[in-house]
C-alpha cells in the first residue's frame, strides 16, 4: 500500500493552494539542480529544512525517505572523489582522491537533498486528487494527468499484488537461492503480477466511466486563493529569486 | 416504441471470446421499471460478461441493444446509461479508488455536473442508506470488505440511478453484512438485476430468476 503518510498532517503548508506549492517545488528543484555553487546548494536545502519544518511533519518517516536517496549517493561517494582531476588530498594504490572531486560529490549530495526535501514539503503534502486537480488547473494536457494518476493506482495495486503473491510463495514453501527454479519463480512473479495489474487497472477504469467519468477530474473542495496563500507563495517566490541572485548575480 | 415502463431490452445478444467461442449465445431479455430480476449461472457461464455489455463496455458481436427506448450501439450512446444505471463490481477493490469515503460517494455526482452543496446533501443521504455516517474522512483502502461493499453500494446509490446492476453482491460477506445488504435492496424505488450464486439471498430480493446455461438466458420456475 502506498500510504500518503505526509498528507494528514495539518499545518500551514498543508493548507496552501496546491497550485503553489507545485509550481515553487518545480522552480525551486530547478534551480537547485542547475545551479554548481555550493553557497547556493545549502542555502536552497536551508530553504527546504525550513519548508519541512513548517510543515511540521514526522521527522522520522522524512529521515526513512531520505535514507533511501542517501544509499545511492553513498555509491558516489565511493566513486566520484577519486575520478575528478586535481589536486590529490589522499592516494590509495593508484587512486587519487582529489579536493575538486570531494567538492564536486558533496555539492551533488547537498542538492539532491535540498530537491528532495524540498519536494516532501511541498508535494507530498499534497493528496493525490489535489495534485491531480491543481496539474489541470495549471494547464498540463489532461491525458498526461490521466497517465500520472493511473501511474499511481497501479503502483498501488502492484505493491498489493506482490505482497499477495510471497505471502503465496512462502505458504507454498518457497525458499530463494541461486538456482534456475528460483529465477523462473521471479520471473513468473513478475508476469503474473503484469496481467494482474492490467487487468485490475482496466476494471477501476469501467468502475470510473460507470461513474460517469468523462476525462476530466471534478474536486469536491475547490481551491480558493487565500491571504495566507498569497503571502506564503510571495515567500517562497522571494526565496527562489533570492536563490537565483546569489547564483548569477553575485560572484563569491 | 413508446412504452416507458420498458427500461432495458436486449435482443439476440452474441459474444464469444476467441477460447469461448459462444460464451453468450443468444440472450434476448427484457427489463421494465420496477422488476427485480435475479440471475444465477456457474462460474464463467458468461453473467459479467452479460453486465459489462449492457453497460457498453463491452460490444456484442451480434444483436441488439435498447435501453431507454432507444438502441445503443456506440460509445457515445452509453454514456447517458450510465448515469441511469447503477453498476455494483464484484470486487469492491475495484470500485474504490479517492482517498476519502466522502469524495467516493461524491465522484459520481460531481462528473454528472451537480452543484457542490447538492452533492454534500447526496453524499449524507446515500451514507445514511448504508449505515455508513460517520465514516466520511475514512480511507477506503483501509475498510473491511463488508464495509467496502456497502460504501460501493453508496457510491451507486448516490448517482440515484434508476436501475441497479448488482454482481455478486454477496460474495464473501458475513451474514450481517448480507442482511444490510437486503434491507438497502428492500426500497419500492429500486428496480435491479442481481447476479448472485446464493439462490436464497436471490428469493429474498428479486421477484423473478433467470439461470444463464450454455450461453442461453432460461427462467426458473418457482418452486
Amino acid at each position: 500500500m502506498i500510504e500518503e503518510e505526509f498528507v494528514k498532517d495539518n499545518s500551514l503548508i498543508h493548507n496552501i493552494d496546491p497550485r503553489i506549492k507545485i509550481v515553487c517545488a518545480l522552480l525551486y528543484s530547478c534551480l537547485i539542480a542547475v545551479s554548481n555553487k555550493l553557497s547556493v546548494a545549502l542555502l536552497g536545502l536551508c530553504f527546504a529544512i525550513m519548508i519541512l519544518a513548517v510543515a511540521r511533519l514526522n521527522i522520522a518517516f522524512v529521515l526513512k525517505r531520505l535514507l533511501i536517496v542517501n544509499v545511492f549517493i553513498f555509491f558516489l561517494w565511493l566513486t566520484l572523489p577519486f575520478s575528478f582531476p586535481g589536486n590529490a588530498i589522499m592516494t590509495i594504490g593508484n587512486l587519487k582522491m582529489t579536493e575538486q572531486g570531494i567538492a564536486y560529490t558533496l555539492l551533488l549530495t547537498i542538492k539532491c537533498n535540498a530537491i528532495i526535501i524540498v519536494n516532501i514539503g511541498l508535494i507530498s503534502t499534497c493528496g493525490i486528487f489535489q495534485i491531480v486537480h491543481a496539474l489541470r488547473h495549471l494547464a498540463v494536457p489532461d491525458k498526461l494527468i490521466h497517465l500520472f494518476f493511473f501511474l499511481y493506482r497501479y503502483a498501488h495495486i502492484l505493491l498489493f499484488e506482490y505482497a499477495k503473491l510471497k505471502d503465496t510463495l512462502k505458504i507454498r514453501g518457497f525458499k530463494p537461492n541461486t538456482s534456475v527454479h528460483t529465477y523462473r519463480t521471479y520471473g513468473s512473479i513478475i508476469g503474473a503480477l503484469l496481467l494482474k495489474g492490467y487487468e485490475r487497472s482496466e476494471h477501476i477504469h469501467k468502475a470510473m466511466i460507470c461513474r460517469g467519468f468523462k476525462g476530466k477530474y471534478w474536486l469536491l473542495d475547490h481551491f480558493k486563493i487565500t491571504k495566507k496563500d498569497i503571502v506564503v507563495a510571495g515567500i517562497l517566490a522571494l526565496s527562489i529569486i533570492w536563490l537565483g541572485i546569489v547564483q548569477w548575480a553575485i560572484t563569491i | 416504441m413508446g412504452n416507458n415502463n420498458l427500461i432495458l431490452n436486449l435482443k439476440n445478444i452474441r459474444f464469444g471470446y476467441p477460447t469461448i467461442p459462444k460464451l453468450l449465445d443468444d440472450i434476448s431479455f427484457a427489463l421494465h421499471q420496477g422488476d427485480r430480476i435475479g440471475i444465477i449461472g456457474p462460474n464463467g457461464s458468461g453473467k459479467t460478461t452479460l453486465l459489462y455489455i449492457i453497460m457498453g463496455l463491452m460490444k456484442p458481436q451480434q444483436g441488439k441493444i435498447e435501453i431507454f427506448n432507444k438502441e445503443r450501439s456506440l460509445e457515445k450512446d452509453f454514456i447517458e446509461v450510465r448515469e441511469k444505471i447503477g453498476f455494483l463490481f464484484q470486487n469492491s477493490d475495484d470500485q474504490l479508488f479517492c482517498p476519502s469515503v466522502r469524495e467516493e460517494v461524491a465522484f459520481g455526482p460531481l462528473n454528472f455536473g451537480k452543484k457542490k452543496h447538492e452533492v454534500e446533501g447526496i453524499v449524507q443521504k446515500a451514507l445514511r442508506r448504508v449505515g455508513l455516517i460517520g465514516f466520511e474522512q475514512r480511507t477506503p483502502y483501509n475498510l473491511s470488505g463488508g464495509e467496502k461493499r456497502r460504501l460501493a453500494m453508496a457510491t451507486i446509490l448516490a448517482m440515484e440511478p434508476r436501475i441497479l446492476l448488482l454482481d455478486e453482491p454477496t460474495l464473501g460477506l458475513d451474514e450481517e453484512t448480507v442482511e444490510r445488504i437486503v434491507d438497502i435492496l428492500d426500497s419500492p424505488d429500486l428496480s435491479y438485476i442481481i447476479i448472485s450464486q446464493c439462490k436464497d439471498f436471490l428469493k429474498r430480493t428479486t421477484t423473478t430468476q433467470y439461470a444463464i446455461d450454455n450461453g442461453n438466458i432460461v427462467p426458473i420456475k418457482q418452486t
